[in-house]
Formats: structure tokens, sequence, C-alpha cells
């Protein structure tokens, strides 16, 4: 328990990463896997600030890559919830094993 | 231990235990609720990086905007008060085994890793130099893929707006196809 520095912030960004990684692999509902690719967007960006201030602290190049990462994700966001109202509307469920139309 | 060294622990247990229960969370709506209580632990370790700028924009779009995004589509999609159905148990078990076979990886290389650490302590970005960078159009500035991003938002913006559009007309001239046969 030493003074947090760059690599407990590693740490922790992995670890919410793989959390989402997880998250994407067992859950079955289309809301819910949209969420754990949030978590995996922001762990990223978390990675950018990180490196940003322990390595280059006179640059700035992580914090643009983390606002074009966050305008990206809602960008993202918003187009994937649209997609999965239209599909509740012709499907009646977001379940991902009902969406099967477009696999063959 | 300082207060700082307190303050990173206590977010790190609020990121990564609200995160954990968002993907394990069978109620869809407070795995949604404990997606924004992790959100809101990153735009903390922002604020404790000295990221100000980086921490607002964080609350604004994301605890702000996309959380309660997906919280109207829960509502939007979801009968209220089912749980999802459960997994399956090996389906759990390998996908824990692969993700923390990928953890466990992903920190090894980290750990034998050694950074060029800068020790100088800048304090964090002023928001001023932050604008000036963005905007400008030299070697160093990010005007073009500010641009690009811009130009990306107003697309996804129109293309939300028709794929969710009800398509009546379309509907209706499918509905007098059927009609007619």
């Amino acid at each position: 328990m030493n003074t947090p520095g760059l690599y407990h912030i590693l740490f922790i960004s992995t670890a919410l990463f793989f959390i989402g990684v997880y998250g994407f692999f067992t859950r079955r509902n289309l809301i819910t896997i949209l969420m754990s690719i949030e978590l995996i967007l922001n762990s990223v960006c978390l990675n950018f600030i990180a490196f940003n201030k322990y390595v280059w602290p006179e640059k700035l190049d992580g914090v643009f890559f983390t606002l074009f990462i966050i305008a990206i994700a809602a960008a993202e966001a918003a187009l994937a919830i649209a997609i999965i109202i239209n599909l509740y509307r012709s499907h009646n469920t977001i379940d991902v094993n009902a969406a099967e139309e477009m696999k063959y | 231990m300082t207060a700082s060294a307190v303050i990173f622990y206590l977010l790190a247990l609020l990121t990564l235990g609200s995160a954990l229960l968002a993907v394990t969370s069978r109620h869809i709506f407070r795995s949604a609720i404990y997606l924004l209580f992790s959100l809101i632990g990153m735009a903390g370790f922002y604020f404790w990086l000295q990221f100000e700028f980086i921490a607002a924009v964080q609350i604004v779009v994301y605890a702000g905007g996309i959380a309660v995004l997906i919280i109207f589509s829960v509502f939007l999609t979801q009968k209220s008060g089912e749980l999802l159905p459960p997994q399956k148990g090996s389906r759990k078990f390998f996908s824990a085994l692969a993700a923390f076979c990928g953890f466990a990886l992903c920190m090894l290389q980290i750990v034998k890793h050694s950074f060029p650490l800068d020790d100088h302590d800048f304090g964090g970005p002023r928001v001023a130099d932050i604008g000036q960078q963005m905007l400008s159009i030299d070697d160093k500035g990010y005007a073009l893929p500010f641009e690009v991003v811009s130009i990306l938002l107003l697309a996804a913006m129109i293309g939300c707006i028709v794929i969710a559009m009800k398509s009546g007309s379309r509907q209706e001239a499918i509905g007098s196809e059927n009609a007619s046969k």
C-alpha cells in the first residue's frame, strides 16, 4: 500500500477493461452489452490520461485522445440505442439470440 | 498513508466494485445505476489526477448523457421488475477464465515493462492550453481531428434520427401491399 502511481492506475484500467470483457462475453441483452462496451472505452480513456500525467506531463496529446474517444463513444452509444429501439419495435425483444436474420 | 492515497483506494473500490456489479447484476435497471456510479468513480480519478477539464467532460457526457440514455432505453425496452434470464454456469466460468487470463497477461507485461516516468509535476493542464492546441492548425494542433469528429457527430445524429424514426409511410406501403395480396 505505497503511494499510488502509474502502475496502480494501469492495474485499475486493466481490471476495468477485463470486467467489461467479462460482461461482453456473458451478457445476452443488447443494452447490457452496450454497457460493457462503455466500461471498456472508459478504461482506455483512463489509460491515456495516466500516461499523459506520468510519462509526458508537459504534453497534451492524451487529453485530446480522451476527448475524441468520449465524443466517439457518445455517438456510438446514441446510434446503438437507436438500433436497439428499432430492433425492439420489429422483434419485441432485445436479446442477441433473437437478432439472427442477417446471420447467413 | 496520506489522504491522497486513501482517496485513491476509495475511488478504486467504488469504480471496480460498481463495475463488477454492473456486469453481474440480473436487474438491468440496477446494473445501469451501477454503471453510473462506475462512471462517476472514473471522473473522480480524473479529478485525482488533476485533469479537471476531462473530469467535467466525463461527468457531463457520460454520467449526464450516456447513462441517462441507457436508463431511458431500459425503460423503453424492458418490462419493469423482470429479471434477466440466468446465464449458464459453464459460460460464466469460461468467460471469467478468459477475462482473468487476459488480465494476468496484461498485468505481467505492465509490471515487467519499465515506463520512462517523468517526475515533474505540472499539476494538470490548463483549459486555455487545451483549447488553443485543439484548434490550432500548426504541427501540434488538433484542428483536423476536431473537424472530423464534429462531422462524425453530425452524421451520427442524423443517422440516429433516420434509424429510430417511425417509418410510417413505409409501413403503410407494406400494409397496403399485404392487403392487395
